[in-house]
């Protein structure tokens, strides 16, 4: 999916169920709205609440006092207690509250003529809805009232009072009401003569059905209409449900109306009457709780027990995603919102692109997917959206610079490096330990490498490099794709032996790239382990499984089958295995917006208090940052200090330069008994000191060492720089390439103070007179 | 872009290749292909531009941004 279209927009639109209905609206054959009317009696907002009801009822004082509530039927509360008793609390609102009905003089009046045979709930309705869209309604009964059966109801549940001041709304919208009219066949070419339409209130199969239109009143299901033009009926099924018969008028009402305007009256009409909706509500973990009843049940809920009873409303929403992903949540909104955002941010030709962002800014880590009900993918579109921003040339060139660069280190001389195991001309495997291991915990690279040469036979090869993944992350397609053609080569001339992972995500890069390949925990789950038999217990420990493992199960056995070896007892974390989530580094979310990263660390680090054991050395470092006790599982097996190497802090980024460059030299002098050409630069030589408060900035702001050494040693060797001669500081920079530096230092005799650190990406084309 | 300090606050630094006091000029800035005059400060004599923290971060972050949305 590189472009999103329409099409497809609107079927990843459609697997998000959010802005379904809740079950109680969906089952409301009129589709009141109960959840904001929970709402609005939870806030004793009875105004509100009799206007929640007014926009779908027609005539909530009696509606209130009579409804046969299908939507109670559905509501989600009954998994967990009972259904909300919706049609009481709505007599409770309409009890406590008086309507004010529609004003007359608010509805732009039209000129057609409507006549309603028949005023029972039906013909109310349809009379009502009719007049409130301006037409001219005239409401005809053989009876000397209207209100048919409503008359019948017992008086304590619908007095007269209330129906005669519920039914006052009809002379307010200026219906006319002529009374102990009875129509016979005589009478309806006079009526369609004077009428633009006419809806005849008959019960199906009725006497007066046969005698007014004979074989012509065969309804059409779907919209009322009569055979005969401009007739139309309410009658669909014999219920005598109140709440479908306003069901039954209000199609009816809707079904004229298209008729007067001209339009179809077919089209899109499935949403009418009751339904099942879609959205999806996750009742789990859900405190069941009973209904409130009432102390008198004549007189119905106090105002305590409907506030009380409203409350028990889950206030129905689906929002699984939201729950598990705090990005999706950092977003304020829901996924159909934000792919509305992203379709409409990837089409754009000219002016701001504000989701530029928000699509950097995931972690790509699938979570969303798995706890979705319909499996949207929100990291695909993400994905996809920035290949598209990188093929169109607008992807912000500063948001995943960084991470490029680091990866273009890691495949540089500096550190790449394919060789078959000392000693040896062929290899049956080639370890590949990444380069965030390497660049966090060489050391276990030296000793994972070691231990697979000892319990391996023939031949153990080594690959040092970077597997592409930021290249894949950024939307960067070919560079992702040359670098893999160059990983690709090296193996192919180490005799394509089987490949050793020891990062997830490097074995989720080669999973369909590289055949048969096998991650280091599959092997060491296998195998004899150094320190494991002098192993007590190694106590209690919650697993991190990596996000970008999520569909590899036999890792995540691997993993836990490893610490039981090591006699750890392992505690699974409420988001873990398939499930797990990111720890904010996966997609670059940590560079797109670290703020946001660093929320989704504190997030994760709080939801349990045991001391966590990452297999991933983003995960390690990034948990411990933050303060989390957190081993890598590597220092479970080959750590002496198991005390320090749980609250060893994160490697920052100039060291994890350095430590790469250096484990390369190291294994290439102390396996192979290479002594490396060291052709480092000039500025490298330069000694800085650097204080822990400068060192948090250059972190903070992404600037290396090296990055200082080349500005000062372009300053002292050309003489552009600022000085101050009060304190003797200078200030100098340099553009290595896209970015320009900035640094503060003190020349000392052994070398340079950095006092502070900065750098813009903005180009200044310095004067032309130097 | 610029943003003027107070007219009173002078900034410490000299040019340390020519000597030359600082002072506001017009200054050609570029970002992914947009081209811009701003007054920044520079060295009277030879040139050389001082961008400042504050100006690097704020400001200037804030115009490389917007362009990169653009
Ligand atoms: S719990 Fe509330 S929102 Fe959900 S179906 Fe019942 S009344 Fe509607
Ligand atoms: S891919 Fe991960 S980070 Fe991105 S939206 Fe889905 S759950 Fe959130
Ligand atoms: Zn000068």
């Amino acid at each position: 999916m590189l472009l999103m279209e329409q099409e497809e927009l609107k079927l990843l639109e459609d697997k998000c169920t959010q802005e379904n209905p809740p079950a109680c609206t969906a089952g409301c054959p009129i589709h009141v709205d109960a959840r904001k009317l929970m709402s609005d009696i939870q806030k004793k907002d009875l105004k509100s609440a009799l206007a929640t009801l007014q926009k779908k009822q027609p005539f909530p004082g009696i509606i209130g006092r009579i409804c046969d509530h299908p939507c109670e039927d559905v509501c989600k509360r009954r998994d967990v207690g009972s259904p909300i008793s919706i049609a009481a609390l709505e007599r409770f609102c309409v009890q406590n509250q008086s309507s004010n009905s529609p004003k007359a003089g608010m509805i732009p009046e039209k000129s057609q003529t409507v006549a309603v045979v028949g005023s029972g709930l039906r013909g109310l309705t349809v009379a009502y809805d009719l007049a409130k869209k301006g037409y001219k309604v005239t409401l005809f009964d053989k009876a000397d009232r209207i209100g048919g059966s409503l008359w019948d109801f017992p008086k304590n549940q619908l007095s007269p009072e209330v129906i005669v001041e519920e039914l006052s709304v009809l002379s307010r919208l200026k219906v006319q009401i002529e009374l102990n009219r009875e129509i016979t066949r005589l009478d309806l070419a006079d009526l369609q003569e004077k009428f633009a339409a006419l809806y005849l209130g008959l019960a199906k199969q009725s006497a007066d059905a046969v005698e007014l239109l004979g074989n012509n009143y065969d309804l059409d299901p779907v919209t009322g209409a009569t055979a005969i033009k401009g007739i139309f009926g309410g009658t669909l099924a014999d219920n005598d449900s109140p709440i479908r018969s306003v069901a039954d008028g209000r199609k009816a009402a809707i079904s004229i109306d298209r008729y007067l305007q001209g339009v179809s009256l077919t089209a899109s009409r499935e949403g009418e009457g009751s339904y099942e909706s879609k959205l999806f509500v996750n009742t789990q973990g859900i405190e069941p709780l009973p209904a409130v009843s009432m102390s008198n049940e004549q007189a119905g809920f106090t105002v305590e027990e409907a506030v009380q009873e409203a409350s028990r409303c889950l206030n129905c929403q689906c929002l699984e995603c939201i729950k598990a992903c705090k990005y999706i949540e950092s977003y304020g909104s829901y996924p159909k919102k934000y792919l509305r955002q992203i379709y409409n941010n990837n089409s754009i030709v000219m002016g701001m692109r504000h989701a530029n962002k928000m699509i950097n800014s995931c972690s790509l880590c699938g979570l969303c997917a798995e706890v979705c009900p319909q499996g949207l993918d929100l990291g695909e579109v993400c994905k996809a959206s920035r290949v598209t921003m990188i093929g169109k040339g607008k992807m912000p060139p500063s948001a995943h610079d960084f991470a490029l660069r680091d990866m273009a280190f890691s495949n540089s001389d500096k550190f790449a490096l394919a060789r078959h195991q000392p000693g040896c001309n062929s290899s049956s495997y080639v370890f590949f330990p990444g380069c965030q291991l390497s660049a966090s915990s060489p050391e276990h690279v030296e000793n994972v490498y070691k231990l697979l040469m000892e319990k391996l036979t023939g031949g153990v090869g080594l690959m040092l490099g970077c597997c592409g993944a930021p290249a894949d992350w950024a939307g960067e397609q070919d560079l992702f794709r040359r670098n893999w053609e160059v990983l690709a080569a090296e193996w192919e001339r180490l005799g394509k032996p089987q490949i050793i992972t020891a990062c997830s995500t490097c074995h989720s890069m080669f999973q369909t790239k590289f055949p048969n390949i096998v991650s280091l925990w599959e092997l060491m789950a296998d195998m004899e382990l150094p320190g494991q038999e002098d192993m007590l217990s190694g106590g209690r420990v919650a697993v991190q499984d990596a996000c970008t493992t999520r569909h590899e199960p036999s890792i995540h056995n691997a993993v836990r089958k490893i610490l039981q070896k090591l006699k750890y007892d392992i505690e699974e974390l409420p988001y873990s295995r398939e499930r797990t989530k990111c720890c904010g580094y996966g997609g670059l979310m940590s560079f797109a917006n670290r703020e946001l990263a660093q929320k989704i660390v504190e997030d994760r680090i709080s939801e349990s208090d045991v001391d966590y054991v990452a297999y991933c050395a983003m995960c390690r470092d990034r948990f411990a940052s933050k303060g989390k006790r957190t081993w890598h599982l590597l220092d479970l097996i080959f750590s002496d200090d198991l005390e320090q190497a749980a609250v060893k802090p994160s490697v920052g980024f100039s060291y994890r330069h350095e430590n790469r460059a250096k484990l390369k030299r190291k294994l290439l002098h102390t396996l192979w008994q290479e002594t490396p050409s060291d052709q480092e630069e000039a500025y490298m030589s330069i000694n800085l000191q650097i204080n822990d408060r400068v060192w948090g900035i250059m972190e903070d702001r992404h600037i290396l060492i090296e990055d200082i050494q080349q500005v000062i040693g372009y300053a002292e060797r050309t003489g552009r720089k600022f000085t101050n001669p009060d304190n003797g500081h200078s200030l100098a920079h340099y553009r290595p390439l896209r970015v320009t530096y900035w640094v503060e230092y003190e020349p000392q005799e052994q070398g340079f103070i950095v006092y502070n650190a900065y750098s813009h990406r903005m180009e200044i084309v310095e004067g032309a007179h130097e | 872009m610029s943003n003027t300090p107070k007219q009173t606050e002078k900034l410490p630094w000299k040019c340390g290749k020519c000597g030359g006091e600082l002072e506001r000029g017009l200054v050609k800035a570029s970002y992914l292909g947009n081209d811009f005059e701003v007054q920044e400060l520079k060295c009277l004599n030879c040139g050389l531009v001082l961008i400042t923290e504050e100006l690097a971060l704020g400001k200037m972050f804030e115009v490389e941004q917007s362009l990169e949305d653009k």
